[in-house]
């Protein structure tokens, strides 16, 4: 084998009348260095490989030879879109882990931190997929702008705009003041208005009908053994949602529904995002009405925001896992009762939704090939950990 | 449903197979009876675990582990989690990608980063390092390689396309090819919980 | 032209007299380096989280357009900047070596974020290359994790300054035969092939990791299995253990100093 070549084994037989070609990994089109070797018959793929591991960043080896509050910050990087929602796996997995109770303010600001998380990534992801289709940018733009207002928010409560690091063993670690509580619900209040426009331009617009119905539908069975989650799952007519089915953390106390698709092609995937944008909405009106001034973190995990590297949970293993915008994300954590865990593993979502990439594609043109690619939603970050 | 009831039943299903108890998860004794159990798992009425959600390997110093989460979304049921050891020498386990189809790159991903071969899977090979990487990077006694320190190899390759290696760089690439080992990172040497 | 600053062959004063009656006076140098620092167009290369800033740089409220990198090309032969965003691992460096190489003269690089100078948060890993400037020169470090859309137009900034103060008759890219291009590492047993082009850098020759905290990376410490066969042990009624009076951890003892090299 010549040194190092990455040659997946494409086994289709090349009669000369066939075209192989590698999209990737440096594509405009990709959403991060993510590389697919395709056989193609003119412009129909035939055969899709993909090859991941461009930045694999070795997260799980740096986790475990840190202290578990030392990996918060990698969490952030992980999906690097939705850092909140990655804090908030790993602080579950290691609540479960070592028993530790969140007190009820924190929970209200986990949550509503989770939904305006929500909101960014479908916004943004709808943006990409539009992108993908041929509206160079427009749509970014839009909803780059919402997002900017959303991350100035971020900014004033953990103090970055991306990678917040904010959620800690047992509580948060900063209150939100009144002042930005106010301006969520100024936010929330808006946004109805934006997403109208948006959907105005977008959801009867014909081209996307036209390229996006009947395009790379999945089927509920093979999704639900591919371990297929998030709105993906939920686009085939799957009702699944980690957060009515575990009802982690405070969900079970919010009233909201999960919408569904018929055909499970690129266009309800869209629709089911535009959907559960306004789901998202609804719970953060009702968490800011219910939300009450209290404690932001347990009193026995104080001591430990000064010295993680005391914190010791017992022997044993946990498996958290919230509903990401993505999927599902879990987090696997063995601790052997040192100040570092044993085996820390990211159940990715995005690395497994690729599963039935090539599933998905075959038949289609190379063009749709990418629009697929799209609505699959893949952050490189998470596919390689 | 709780782990000692569903151990019960599979053992009552399926005679002849050894499950264990490990804090909350089932142990499968004997690795060959995997594929089984989690058909039986996957199609007990009682049961319908028909979503495999994460395929973990793991590295106890003695032996290497696989350990499976189950959920089922037809009864939005919670987990079972299912354990398979084999050794370090040869690690070889059957693989699950016949029953579940998710759990195709979670095993190339647990063979790329621990070495554990799944058997009938349909395509066994490294998923995020490229193919002619040698080890298996989250063993826990991997060698990493020192990114500082230039080896012989390197410097027969700067020089065949012209690049001038300075004379201390070589002389030490030769020591270090004399001795017959590779550059290392040092590793740490305080005690773990420091 | 009042913003460049270099060595400029007529007096500042006459040009300025000269500005107010509606006469520009230039160098050729400055002309041509004012077409050249106001027009950089980037090429879209975003590798990780970076990239998300540099897209958020790249819309309406940091608009990057302002500055001239209006257009970000997909292909490298129509660009002339590499903004690196995002860690360079070790699978990934042959391919963005070979972009480089891709790239017309003039090119410059920019390597956004902790990750692409020195390995960044990642540095331990055994995938992580420590820095892209082990193979390719690189013109403006922007540090930051991820730096913030304001700190790109900075870096952009610099490297338009820079331009500006690169002079026609001593560049390198108009002698005969020139061409900048990096001999491309593949993938070893272990590693990548070279691990570093010393032309173009070369190691420190203190290790400040070791000489600061003792130890020269972070990874692999543990000697023992947990035991999750036998069952757990009753809880205790106590809390978890209690943090030592002396909060401050315990620092690594300094090392002898170094023997010269």
């Amino acid at each position: 084998m010549n040194k190092g070549e990455i040659s997946p084994k494409n086994e289709v037989q090349h009669d000369g009348q066939t075209l192989e070609i590698n999209v990737g990994p440096q594509h405009p089109s990709t959403h991060g260095v993510f590389r697919m070797n395709m056989v193609l018959d003119g412009e129909t793929v035939v055969s899709l490989k993909p090859v991941m591991g461009y930045l694999h960043r070795n997260h799980e080896q740096i986790a475990e030879n840190m202290s578990y509050a030392a990996s918060m910050p990698y969490t952030d990087r992980l999906d690097y879109f939705n850092s909140m929602s990655n804090n908030f796996g790993w602080s579950l997995a290691v609540e479960k882990l070592a028993a530790i109770e969140v007190p009820e303010r924190a929970q209200y600001i986990r949550v509503i931190m989770a939904e305006l998380t929500r909101i960014v990534n479908h916004v943004s992801v709808i943006g990409f997929l539009l992108n993908d289709l041929g509206a160079f940018f427009t749509p970014v733009l839009y909803a780059f702008r919402e997002r900017e207002k959303i991350l100035d928010l971020f900014e004033e409560v953990s103090g970055a705009r991306m990678m917040c690091n904010y959620f800690r063993f047992g509580g948060i670690k900063y209150d939100v003041p009144q002042s930005v509580l106010e301006r969520i619900r100024e936010i929330v209040d808006k946004f109805p208005k934006f997403l109208d426009e948006f959907e105005t331009l977008l959801t009867k617009n014909e081209i996307l009908c036209m390229r996006c119905q009947n395009v790379g539908v999945l089927p509920a069975e093979l999704a639900v053994n591919a371990s297929i989650t998030g709105p993906m799952l939920r686009a085939s007519g799957v009702n699944y949602d980690i957060r009515k089915v575990d009802k982690y953390s405070i969900y079970d106390r919010f009233n909201f529904k999960v919408p569904l698709g018929k055909k499970g092609d690129v266009y309800d995937r869209y629709y089911v995002r535009v959907l559960e944008i306004r789901e998202s909405l609804k719970i953060l009106d009702q968490a800011l009405k219910e939300i009450k001034p209290g404690e932001i973190m347990n009193k026995k995990m104080v001591p430990f925001l000064k010295s993680p590297r005391n914190f010791k949970p017992p022997v044993g293993e946990a498996y958290g896992r919230v509903e990401a915008p993505k999927g599902e994300l879990g987090f696997y954590v063995v601790s052997d009762g040192t100040p570092q865990p044993w085996r820390y593993h990211v159940r990715a979502p995005s690395f497994i939704n690729l599963t039935i990439l090539e599933d998905l594609c075959l038949g289609h043109k190379l063009a749709d090939a990418i629009v697929i690619l799209g609505s699959v939603d893949i952050v490189l970050g998470e596919v390689d950990h | 449903m709780k782990t000692e009831e569903i151990k019960a039943l599979i053992e009552k299903a399926l005679p002849g197979v050894k499950l264990k108890l490990v804090r909350e998860s089932l142990l499968v004794e004997n690795a060959a009876d995997l594929p089984r159990v989690a058909k039986c798992l996957k199609e007990d009425p009682a049961l319908k675990f028909d979503y495999l959600s994460s395929v973990t390997g793991a590295d106890y110093l003695t032996y290497l582990e696989s350990v499976y989460h189950l959920y089922s979304m037809e009864k939005k049921a919670g987990s079972i989690v299912l354990r398979a050891r084999t050794d370090r020498a040869n690690p070889r386990l059957p693989s699950l990608v016949p029953i579940y189809r998710g759990a195709e790159y979670q095993e190339r991903e647990a063979y790329d980063l621990y070495g554990i071969v799944y058997e009938n899977h349909p395509d066994m090979r490294r998923i995020f390092m490229w193919d002619s990487f040698e080890g298996w990077p989250m063993r826990k006694d991997y060698e990493q390689e020192d990114s500082e320190t230039l080896e012989a190899a390197d410097v027969e390759w700067l020089e065949k396309r012209g690049v001038k290696v300075s004379d201390a760089d070589r002389a030490k690439a030769e020591e270090l090819r004399k001795t017959g080992k590779r550059a290392v990172a040092q590793k740490p040497t305080g005690s773990p919980e420091a | 032209m009042a913003f460049t600053q270099n060595v400029s062959a007529i007096d500042h004063g006459l040009k300025n007299e000269l500005g107010k009656k509606g006469v520009v006076v230039t160098t050729l140098n400055e002309l041509y380096n004012w077409g050249r620092r106001s027009s950089i167009w980037p090429m879209q290369f975003g590798l990780a989280c970076c990239a998300i800033e540099m897209i958020a740089t790249a819309c309406a409220r940091y608009d990057i357009a302002r500055f001239g990198a209006e257009l970000f090309r997909a292909s490298p032969r129509q660009s002339d900047l590499i903004i690196i965003a995002g860690t360079v691992t070790k699978k990934m460096a042959p391919q963005v070596v070979r972009l480089y190489n891709q790239m017309a003269e003039p090119k410059y690089c920019i390597t956004m974020g902790a990750c692409s100078i020195a390995g960044g948060p990642f540095i331990d890993g055994y995938n992580v290359l420590r820095g892209i400037d082990r193979y390719i020169p690189v013109d403006v470090h922007l540090p930051g994790c991820p730096p913030r859309p304001e700190a790109l137009l900075f870096g952009l900034q610099e490297l338009q300054r820079k331009i500006d103060n690169q002079e026609i008759e001593n560049t390198e890219w108009y002698r005969k035969g020139f061409k900048r291009e990096y001999p491309v590492p593949e993938f070893g047993p272990h590693g990548l092939v070279p691990k570093y082009n010393p032309e173009v850098w070369n190691p420190r020759d203190v290790d400040h990791r070791k000489e600061r905290y003792g130890e020269p990376i972070l990874i692999g410490k543990k000697i023992k299995a947990p035991d999750l066969d036998t069952p757990p042990a009753p809880p205790k009624p106590a809390a978890p253990a209690v943090p030592p009076s002396a909060t401050a951890p315990k620092p690594a003892a300094p090392p002898p100093p170094p023997a010269n090299a």
